[in-house]
């Protein structure tokens, strides 16, 4: 670097020229060999992590994007014709087939779609609410940031079947709850009502993972500089217009970033939705639709175009999400 | 490197030597056991082969749900996986599986002559013996004999009968300050027990099989629209709108809570609700599902069998199991503690069975009278079709569609599935 930078500033005599050119020669023989060793062990430490990606990550994701253009099945997984993209759409005999042509699929988008976005902005909100609070100073603050974490430790498995029991239409403590309070008249079917299980969905899953959002808008208010709030105390602001305008701007990048990772979640959201509702039609989403083609159906080809397509539109949404937040991935973002 | 492979190679011959010879003296064998009622004798009776065999058991706990133990099975066959030795199979599955299970003919000894033939006959897949039958199932109607007395009601024969006198009670009982009574529960959720509800329901209105044996989609047609249209008006009526996530054990709950006048359910349910700690017990009763319009009575047709699967490293020690589980002491047994209908046709004259379910008399004509669900001429596609049709129904039952549109879109999904040929 300082060489080059010397040479460009302009040496005059030709000697001078000369024993520069050469010793930026050296220099750059010198350089290059440094830097290719620092690559070279750079690639070997890194060798492990990449071979171990490929292996759990890359090869299962390759095979299955193979198989979703084979007629593969789970009675005969060994033998399978290669079909094109007869799993994506094909018509024949004056009817189109395939993902692309099954309104089930499109209503399962929907519904991923649908509980995606209220859940994910629900529990945002929530999450940063809970966040502010238990970042104030009380007695028994460590009880508390605890306690909030159980929904979030407790496997999903266990709290949707927990939530099924307490949601039942005749058991259910929910329901006795809500009529000894005269909230409701009679007993609510919550699981089943098309008027309210995807309602239900959302609100077990807000309960589920509102504690993640919590814990990682507190990780990222105790790292707020104090001298801001300090001076905008001096300054006699309101606390509100303290939050919108110096927390939350603040916040916002740890705030991008857990939304991503929440987004993510949901969109692949399965044992909430198969726990409590199996495989009904009213609340299917793209993970359910997938594993009745794969398991129930017993049709690994198209299972793994679904498969395929549900990875396609998780990798896509979270790039427009990027984009549109202007998140930058590298960790040199600024704002 | 050549001293390590024959180091290898040595060890290797020497731990199959010892696991030959182990395999000589005692095996152990994996063997599911569904949670739920069942549990417990499934366990008793594999440890009891085990002791009398000098074997070992190992017992793999397995969903209650058959949608969902289906799924497992395909899985673990389909990876052909020895993790489980034995399997449990229910009727519609010979067709599904039956590529992966070994063939027990060697084994039996002339033991399946014993059993129903119509049974027998559908455990056979390309012509070998895939499976023994452990018990058949054909639901019942279970009633409130106490009730039924109570309000002077006689026992329904037919389901518009049946709506009625669930009405009339579930009105008279609420008023009398029980305000959770219901008139009847059955199993509605989306899953294979609503596929033997709704078949029984159109069966009973003469609307046919769904598909016939010749593979012909028979079920958009008016006496199927009307048995849906029945069914649909009970929910939210005489039946809870949570029916429509009910399992067979959901339903149970609610009827031997003391909550229901009438349900339907599979014999297993006898047993247990006239069990010790029965709130209902000695107070219920069990007749044949009710006619439909013309007079036709109906049923459909479970029930379980044992199978080997093909990838076990001991079939023979595997089929000896399936052989005991399914013998005729351990049949009366079954019908004695668990209430199953055995498929040996002496047991139904045995004074001790009939002793213990006085009405069992009666299980040989519903039997007779019940209808197959459409497996056979579907094949591997049954669960496709038999998924459309229970969201079909599903779909009436929760007031979203009329049971002629909802059929006519079953109609034209099943010929999707069918494409060329089932």
């Amino acid at each position: 670097m300082d060489i080059t930078s010397t040479t460009t500033q302009g040496a005059t005599s030709a000697a001078t020229k000369r024993s520069l050119r050469s010793a930026r020669k050296g220099g750059r023989a010198q350089l290059s060999g440094l830097s290719r060793q620092r690559i070279r062990t750079a690639w070997l430490f890194l060798l492990p992590m990449i071979a171990g990606l490929g292996f759990v990550a890359g090869w299962p994701l390759l095979r299955t994007i193979y198989l979703g253009f084979t007629d593969a099945t789970l009675s005969s997984i060994d033998s399978y014709a290669f079909v094109g993209f007869e799993n994506y759409l094909v018509y024949d005999n004056g009817e189109w087939y395939g993902l692309l042509a099954d309104g089930l699929w499109w209503q399962a988008v929907w519904n991923t779609l649908y509980l995606t976005v209220l859940s994910v902005s629900i529990e945002t909100v929530l999450g940063v609410l809970i966040a502010l609070i238990l970042h104030a100073k009380f007695p028994g603050r460590g009880l508390v940031r605890a306690a909030i974490l159980i929904p979030w430790a407790i496997p999903t498995v266990v709290s949707a079947k927990m939530w099924g029991w307490m949601l039942h239409d005749q058991f259910g403590i929910i329901n006795d709850l809500f009529l000894k309070l005269h909230l409701i008249s009679e007993p609510i079917a919550w699981t089943v009502n098309p008027d309210t299980v995807l309602g239900t969905i959302i609100a077990v899953d807000v309960w589920k993972t509102t504690p993640f959002m919590a814990l990682l808008t507190l990780a990222a208010l105790q790292m707020l500089p104090k001298d801001c709030y300090e001076a905008a105390r001096v300054d006699g602001i309101h606390p509100v217009k303290v939050f919108f305008k110096v927390t939350l701007p603040l916040i916002k990048p740890a705030l991008v970033v857990a939304v991503v990772f929440r987004m993510l979640d949901a969109l692949r959201i399965f044992d909430l939705v198969y726990i409590l509702t199996s495989n009904s039609e009213d609340t299917i989403v793209m993970s359910v639709y997938a594993r009745q083609a794969l398991i129930d159906f017993q049709q690994i080809g198209y299972g793994s175009a679904a498969s395929t397509l549900l990875f396609l539109l998780v990798f896509g949404l979270t790039l427009a999400y990027i984009f549109a937040t202007r998140l930058k991935l590298d960790g040199s973002g600024d704002h | 490197m050549n001293k390590t492979a024959k180091t290898l190679f040595a060890t290797t011959a020497l731990s199959a030597a010892l696991g030959a010879a182990g395999l000589a003296q005692a095996a152990t064998l994996n063997i599911p056991c569904s949670t739920g009622s069942g549990f417990a004798s499934c366990e008793q009776t594999a440890q009891e082969w085990a002791e009398s065999r000098g074997h070992s058991v190992n017992i793999v706990t397995v969903p209650f749900s058959s949608s969902e133990k289906l799924a497992l099975y395909q899985q673990i066959l389909g990876s052909q996986s020895a993790d489980l030795d034995v399997l449990d199979v229910d009727v519609v599955w010979p067709g599904i599986l039956g590529a992966h299970l070994a063939d027990l003919g060697p084994y039996t000894n002339g033991a399946e002559n014993d059993h129903f033939a119509s049974v027998i006959a559908n455990n056979q897949y390309n012509g070998k013996l895939v499976a023994i039958p452990q018990y058949t199932d054909a639901p019942v109607l279970y009633y409130r004999k106490d009730l039924l007395e109570k309000y002077n009601e006689p026992v329904p024969t037919t389901w518009q009968q049946m709506t009625e006198t669930a009405e009339r009670i579930q009105k008279a009982e609420r008023d009398a300050g029980h305000d959770r009574m219901w008139g009847f529960v059955f199993q509605a959720k989306a899953y294979e027990g609503l596929t033997c509800d709704a078949l029984e329901w159109i069966d009973s209105f003469g609307g046919g099989t769904i598909i016939d044996a010749d593979g012909k989609i028979t079920v958009n047609n008016p006496q199927s629209a009307a048995a849906l249209d029945l069914a649909g008006s009970w929910v939210g009526n005489i039946t809870p709108q949570g029916v429509l996530n009910y399992d067979e054990e959901g339903a149970r709950r609610v009827f031997q809570g003391g909550d229901a006048v009438f349900m339907r359910n599979w014999p297993y349910a006898w047993a247990l609700g006239n069990g010790e700690d029965s709130p209902v017990k000695g107070k219920i009763g069990i007749t044949p599902l009710p006619m439909g319009p013309d007079g036709k009575h109906s049923a459909t047709l479970g029930g379980w069998q044992m199978a080997v699967s093909k990838y076990s490293e001991n079939i023979e020690v595997a089929a000896d199991y399936v052989l005991y589980v399914s013998s005729k002491d351990a049949q009366k047994r079954g019908a004695i503690v668990d209430g199953r209908l055995p498929t040996i046709p002496a047991l139904y004259e045995d004074p001790e069975v009939l002793e213990a379910n006085p009405y069992f008399a009666n299980m040989r004509a519903v039997l007779e009278n019940s209808v197959a669900r459409p497996s056979s001429v579907t094949g591997e596609k049954y669960n496709q079709v038999s998924n459309e049709f229970w969201n079909a129904a599903h779909r009436v039952l929760s007031g979203k569609s009329s049971g002629a549109d909802s059929l006519s879109q079953l109609e034209s999904k099943l010929k999707r599935i069918r494409g060329r040929r089932w």
